[in-house]
């Protein structure tokens, strides 16, 4: 093995610090010590790769997991894995969950009083394709209060989780959905400075994929970092 | 053409509605060799208190020190079942365990091997972004010439080399996310 191609550190601004006081859920989770830099090794250039027989084929489809159909409104969220040289992130994981309709999650610790919906569970997977696209269909979450601070409430979004080529590439985000009132006052949407890879998490209304009589769609493209063009030089 | 990354966001509180299909505890399945270990270990706050809602993921190389990746073009064998990968949430006492095999030892940059070493990503509401280190073995040569471990002051390595117990083959490593025994996180 000779020189590493390591991938491109994110441009300033661009990803959020650790600490970020008004998320309160930072302020004791944040590290408080400089992280240590590190220059990629094998070890981050590599990552899990995963067969596309673990993809279970209906996974895509959130409104077809119970017996009956989900409450809410039906959307179609769709988009393509890039990386930062504009190339296809080919064959990748992309796993999401949400919020139902009524803006409840399904899990022990989420007591919103809302109710749950027998017919909807939030979550899904699914690989891109060898063009880097994914679709999902859903429902649209709602939004919901939480305890930040005084009447607090998270716009409407959905969690992101995808891998990559890399260890280096790992990538958890959310999508928001456009001209939702509660973005601008939403510390997590806030927690990057960069305005523009801030509103890069706002998906945009798609009439292309948008399903007549069915389904609104959105579209919501991910960039995962990308490789160094020349080597890296090591001492 | 140069695009930029797209931000992270925390992975909230409800994660593992979304990452349970993929949990994975037991990284080597049966027929792959290696040392066989145990890591256990708790995730706690800059308070020390248990983080219930946390999430590790684990990246490693099998006993050869070969990554089942195609990147990793060494000449070295890899068991067609050995993927190398890990997924384990914290329980409410902020605990997690899983089971693996000793990896092997990867080359560094520098052309000298890196001491065995588990690669971990650690999410959880409050974390804007994941916070990524390593997991080194103890009683091990290799560790004090090791290119990662020597990036750090001497006196915080302790926080990346897990802990030998009682029980044979079973090994402790905690994550203290904030204080004066933090974990050293990577910048990568």
């Amino acid at each position: 093995m000779g020189k590493i191609n390591g991938y491109r550190r994110p441009f300033p601004g661009t990803q959020p610090n650790f600490l970020h006081p008004p998320y309160v859920s930072s302020i004791k989770r944040a590290p408080k010590k400089p992280l240590i830099y590190m220059p990629h090794t094998l070890t981050e250039v590599t990552g899990p790769v995963f067969e596309r027989k673990i993809v279970d084929v209906k996974a895509f489809d959130l409104t077809k997991q119970h017996s009956g159909e989900p409450v809410g409104e039906r959307i179609v969220v769709s988009g393509r894995v890039l990386d930062e040289n504009g190339r296809p992130v080919r064959n990748t994981l992309v796993e999401i969950w949400q919020a139902n309709a009524a803006g409840r999650y399904l899990h022990k610790r989420d007591q919103h009083d809302a109710p749950l919906d027998p017919n909807f569970s939030g979550c899904g997977h699914t690989m891109t394709d060898s063009e880097g696209r994914y679709r999902f269909v859903t429902i649209r979450p709602g939004e919901y209060p939480w305890g930040n601070h005084h009447n607090a409430w998270r716009p409407a979004h959905i969690h992101f989780s995808l891998f990559g080529p890399a260890f280096a590439t790992r990538l958890v985000t959310q999508m928001y959905f456009p001209g939702d009132p509660l973005i601008p006052y939403d510390p997590i949407f806030n927690c990057t400075a960069d305005e523009k890879a801030r509103n890069r998490l706002i998906s945009q209304f798609d009439w292309e994929s948008t399903i007549p009589v069915q389904a609104l769609g959105y579209r919501f493209d991910i960039v995962l970092g990308g490789r160094e063009e020349t080597p890296m030089e090591h001492k | 053409m140069s695009l930029q990354a797209s931000a992270s966001q925390t992975v909230g509180p409800f994660f593992i509605i979304g990452c349970t299909w993929l949990n994975r505890s037991e990284i080597a399945g049966e027929g792959v060799a290696g040392e066989r270990v145990t890591v256990e270990g708790r995730v706690v706050d800059g308070d020390g208190n248990a983080v219930p809602d946390a999430l590790l993921e684990i990246w490693q190389s099998n006993s050869e020190g070969k990554y089942a990746h195609p990147d990793d073009t060494q000449n070295k064998q890899i068991e067609p079942n050995f993927q190398g990968f890990g997924r384990v949430p914290t329980d409410d006492d902020g605990k997690f365990r899983f089971t693996t095999i000793k990896p092997g030892r990867v080359p560094g940059p520098d052309g000298k091997p890196q001491a065995p070493h588990l690669a971990v990503s650690v999410f959880a509401r409050g974390l804007l972004r994941r916070l990524v280190t390593r997991i080194y073995f103890p009683d091990e040569s290799g560790n004090s010439e090791d290119y990662a471990l020597n990036l750090v002051e001497p006196e915080r390595r302790g926080t990346l080399i897990a802990k030998k117990t009682a029980a044979p083959g079973s090994l402790e490593w905690n994550v203290v996310l904030q204080g004066d025994s933090e974990t050293v996180f990577f910048d990568i």
